[in-house]
């Protein structure tokens, strides 16, 4: 089951846990999953259908572009990630 | 403002030109005669990147008024390359990639050939000496002073 | 995709496609930009640290003679609460706005506040001195820790601290928030048997680069606008002018000139809402190039920081537990760069325990933004020190320290990324099989030797290419990354491989924000890696074209037509490319290979090391460089002269960061070295040659091996150049720069008098 690392400073949505295993096989299913074992997070994450653009989200370490669509596998690891580029 | 009338000599071809007496050599000639060539970096005789030669001598055109060009004889890198080709300098830097972002480039060719005229042989530590009036922020001067050291073989073995 | 050897191309040396003009002095640089009836910009700027505008009266200006329009923040459009997003996450557009151009307030010494064009300079300067600005001065904070205490001036009374997408409501001068934290560091300190603690300043830092900032725009009477600029990405120029000027980014052409240096701080835009503005007014182009004070007091700096490193290890060696606290400045507005600190903190080192806390201030300082590897030069410098204290501490020599808790594939940082197949502890063996390293330290009095590494985790983002196949084989390729530092051969090199041309038959050029697909910056260390990928990806889609022409000309099916070493082939029939181009006409007509990219994995992180060799006088306190040499993983070098370069470039900024470069204000708020004189960056005679080792861990995640170089080599300098020192005069300094002052003060008084001079 894929894992989703809750990032320090959203923990307390998700009651202090920073390893969450939730379903999905894209990175849709696993938000929708931890909207439902804590309501309240989805917000945090997700504005317009689209993950909100100073987030990151990283699966298996690599920063995905294709948002909420990106797939996940069986024992991927989710994470979110303030976005940042370079000079 | 009148203009004044400057006649003076710039690689090699007699030129004349109306400038205003505030006006800086350097921006006479990006300006009014287009030699964009010469850089500006600072504008005030720290950087090197608008470096020309005066009757033979390195300076910072920035700090020359350009009506102080009458009669003077004024090289810039423009004037490095021939129609055969260019410059054992100009070759070397790209040679040796001697230049990233290229703003200092003019600068540099102009001072050391300036140093070569003046010192055909010069040591690395006397290439550094003479070109630290000349700032590159991209290359870490390594490329450039090699360029110069392969230059100065190739000026003197054609000699 | 894996790199292979036998390259033809790849790992030549090549003289760049530009380089003629550039040693010509032909090559149009922003600065050169010509058209008729061009008039002159300049911009007036706030001498204050921080003030409120009561009144600007505009109208003595606008009667002098030869001045064709005079703007103020008041003629932009009007930003409200509109919130942007450019792709780095929402923002105010009014801050950005107001960045350009104030309208309330001023935020720091040099801010703008209006803007003149006219038939020349001059009558532009003159006319700035004519403009009247009425200001209420207000108290100023420029000191980050004096910006973070409660009461500190408020620069802006409405913005909340904000903490990972939530907003805590709570004003004041902290603009953000991050937290990484991993494993269990409160049990694992406690069980360590060494914890070192130590406390950090570095001053605020300029890119330096010799080009000032520059625009010249044409707002034309069908309301198309055209902009010409020195910017570090066309597309981002577009969109931010757009953004600040409301008007839809198809209207806006943004036409790429040469570029002098960049370095991070031109991919913000300063100048072109300006142009623009002034343009529509006068019914003319209008070109403004910055004077290199307002370069220094105007644009971005990159942050000045306070941090905290704590660490503690085993008597074995091993790292066990790591916390950061890093504070950095944001300069007048949020948007700041700490969390790239955040991620380059501890990340040549595998710990299984940490937390990292970090925070971007605003105070009157102008706006912070990129410079190479933003955050991990800072960073590098603080933890360094602190593993250089823990292999002391425990007896271990601090190279075999460092190899021992190397990262490595598959470590997990502290931010929670796992590292994919990358470099650091190749890079830092390259240290100890270096000649360098082999070779006896300096041993004489004062004399010492230092080592150091560094990261960069470098990013992919978008990019497009097309190639158009000419009729002699050769082959016009066009990209729109513009070019810093000769990636435009590099791009051609991986596009000339994947073919097997000559690379001198390939034409590369940058192309404006109309001729091509969107393409991010040129920043970010991405470009030989992302739009060189796409050069190759447009490669392979020409070679499936050209197949499919020779399998008409042949009358075959196209799966039997075969492409090997630069021949189409299929039986006894072959067309060389070159042959193959000449019939275009009779089999379709031309061909354009094209293709984007925006990878979704595999951008490699680089890591890059130092081993540096001083000589410290103890008179003076001035550091003489006598040996430096810089190793830098780069996956794949595809043209090893300019990566050697970038190698080069990045540690002498980086030494010059560590030993003299620092924003000095007085007491008014003021930037009191706004020159080259005084922001003193090293000269020719200040290095000496700096030896390069390219280290080739490649890339899984590109064609060819690639990974980004710009930056990481950037990041160590001040750390190893910190040691040296140490190991020079017994003193490890823990503030930046360590100027002579400094180091006199640092040898004269004890350690902890010394430790945390501030940098300014």
């Amino acid at each position: 089951m894929p894992v989703a690392w809750i990032p320090s400073l959203m923990q307390k949505l998700t009651e202090g846990h920073q390893q969450i295993p939730v379903e999905g096989s894209t990175v849709r299913q696993v938000v929708e999953a931890l909207e439902s074992l804590y309501p309240g997070f989805k917000d945090r994450i997700v504005e317009h259908d689209r993950i909100r653009t100073e987030i990151a989200v990283a699966v298996d370490g690599e920063v995905v572009t294709s948002g909420l669509r990106a797939r996940v596998g069986a024992e991927s690891e989710v994470h979110f990630l303030p976005a940042l580029a370079g000079g | 403002m009148s203009k004044i009338h400057v006649q003076t000599t710039i690689n090699e071809e007699a030129t004349e030109f109306l400038c205003e007496p505030r006006q800086s050599l350097l921006e006479v000639l990006r300006e009014t005669l287009g030699f964009t060539g010469t850089k500006e970096g600072c504008n005030d005789g720290n950087c090197g990147a608008c470096s020309v030669t005066l009757d033979g001598v390195l300076i910072d055109s920035c700090l020359m008024l350009a009506v102080e060009a009458e009669g003077k004889t004024i090289s810039t890198v423009e004037g490095l390359a021939n129609p055969e080709g260019l410059h054992p300098i100009q070759q070397a830097f790209l040679e040796h990639a001697a230049l990233q972002c290229g703003i200092c480039t003019p600068g540099f060719l102009v001072a050391s050939k300036a140093l070569l005229d003046h010192n055909p042989e010069p040591s690395e530590h006397e290439i550094r000496h003479w070109l630290a009036g000349n700032l590159c922020r991209c290359t870490g001067y390594d490329k450039i002073v090699r360029a110069v050291l392969e230059a100065a073989q190739t000026v003197r073995a054609s000699a | 995709m894996s790199a292979g050897n036998g390259y033809k191309v790849i790992g030549t040396r090549p003289v760049r496609h530009d380089g003629v003009d550039k040693v010509t002095g032909r090559a149009v640089y922003g600065g050169d930009t010509r058209l008729s009836g061009l008039l002159y910009g300049q911009v007036l700027r706030s001498p204050h640290a921080h003030a409120r505008i009561k009144a600007i009266d505009i109208s003595k200006a606008q009667a002098l003679p030869g001045v064709k329009a005079v703007l103020t923040g008041a003629d932009l459009p009007k930003t409200g609460d509109t919130i942007v997003d450019l792709g780095e996450g929402p923002a105010r557009l009014k801050y950005m706005s107001d960045n350009v151009l104030a309208t309330d307030k001023t935020l720091y010494s040099g801010h703008p506040v209006a803007a003149v064009c006219a038939s020349n300079v001059h009558i532009a300067e003159e006319a700035l001195d004519l403009i009247e600005v009425e200001y209420e001065v207000l108290e100023a904070v420029l000191d980050l820790r004096e910006a973070m205490k409660e009461g500190a001036p408020q620069l802006h009374p409405d913005m909340t601290t904000q903490e990972f997408g939530e907003d805590t409501g709570r004003t004041s001068n902290l603009a953000t928030h991050f937290q990484h934290k991993l494993g269990d560091p409160d049990t694992a300190f406690a069980s360590a048997d060494v914890v070192i603690e130590r406390e950090f300043n570095t001053a605020t830092v300029h890119q330096g680069y010799i080009e000032p900032h520059n625009a010249t725009a044409m707002w034309n009477a069908d309301g198309q606008i055209t902009i010409w600029t020195s910017t570090q990405g066309s597309f981002a120029a577009r969109a931010q002018t757009g953004a600040v000027l409301d008007i839809p980014v198809s209207k806006i052409k943004v036409v790429p000139q040469e570029i002098g240096g960049g370095f991070g701080g031109k991919i913000p835009i300063y100048l072109e809402p300006i142009a623009a503005m002034l343009s529509k007014t006068s019914g003319q182009p209008v070109k403004l190039i910055m004077t290199r004070p307002a370069v220094f007091e105007s644009t971005g700096p990159t942050p000045g920081s306070h941090i905290k490193i704590k660490m503690g290890a085993n008597k074995d060696g091993k790292i066990v537990a790591a916390e950061a606290y890093i504070a950095f400045e944001s300069g007048a507005y949020p948007g700041g760069l700490v969390g790239a600190a955040a991620m380059c903190v501890f990340s040549c080192y595998d710990i299984a325990n940490g937390l990292i806390d970090c925070y971007d201030v605003v105070l009157n300082k102008p706006r912070s933004f990129a410079y190479r590897a933003p955050g991990s030069t800072q960073a590098c410098f603080a933890t360094e020190h602190v593993v250089e204290l823990l292999a002391a501490e425990l007896g271990i020599d601090p190279l075999e320290f460092r190899l021992r808790n190397s990262a490595t594939t598959g470590t997990r940082r502290i931010d929670g990324v796992v590292y994919p197949k990358m470099g650091c502890k190749e890079v830092l063996e390259a240290i100890r099989d270096s000649e360098h390293y082999k070779s006896a330290a300096p041993s004489g009095p004062n004399q010492g030797r230092g080592i150091s590494v560094g990261y960069w985790f470098n990013v992919g983002l978008q990019s497009a290419c097309t190639a158009s196949v000419n009729t002699d084989g050769t082959v016009s390729l066009s990209e729109g990354s513009t070019d810093i530092g000769g990636s435009r051969t590099s791009i051609a090199m991986q596009f000339a491989e994947t073919l097997c041309l000559d690379v001198d038959d390939v034409r590369a050029q940058v192309v404006d924000t109309d001729s091509i697909g969107h393409t991010d910056v040129t920043g970010g260390s991405r470009v030989t890696y992302a739009t060189g990928w796409a050069a190759y990806k447009s490669a392979l889609d020409v070679q499936a074209q050209m197949c499919e022409r020779a399998a008409q000309l042949w009358e075959v099916e196209v799966d039997q037509v075969a492409f090997e070493e630069g021949v189409f082939s299929s039986g006894d029939k072959s067309y060389t490319f070159k042959e193959l181009s000449g019939h275009l006409d009779e089999t379709g007509g031309p061909v354009i290979g094209r293709a984007t990219v925006n990878p979704d994995s595999g951008v490699g992180g680089s890591f890059a090391a130092n081993i540096a060799d001083v000589e410290v006088d103890p008179d003076t306190g001035k550091v003489q460089v006598l040996r430096f040499t810089v190793i830098q993983d780069a996956g794949k070098a595809i043209h090893p002269s300019y990566v050697e370069g970038q190698m080069q470039g990045g540690s002498a900024q980086g030494i010059g960061w560590a030993l003299n470069e620092e924003y000095y204000y007085n007491k008014d708020g003021q930037l009191d070295n706004s020159s080259y004189l005084d922001y003193r960056i090293p000269t020719s005679l200040d290095l000496p040659m700096i030896e390069t080792i390219i280290v080739e861990v490649p890339n899984p995640g590109h064609p060819f091996g690639v990974r980004g170089v710009g930056e990481a080599n950037i990041a160590p300098p001040p750390a190893a150049m910190a040691g040296a020192i140490a190991d020079a005069i017994g003193v490890r300094l823990q503030a930046l720069p360590m100027k002579p002052s400094n180091i006199l003060a640092a040898t004269q008084a004890s350690e902890s008098d010394a430790a945390l001079a501030a940098g300014g």
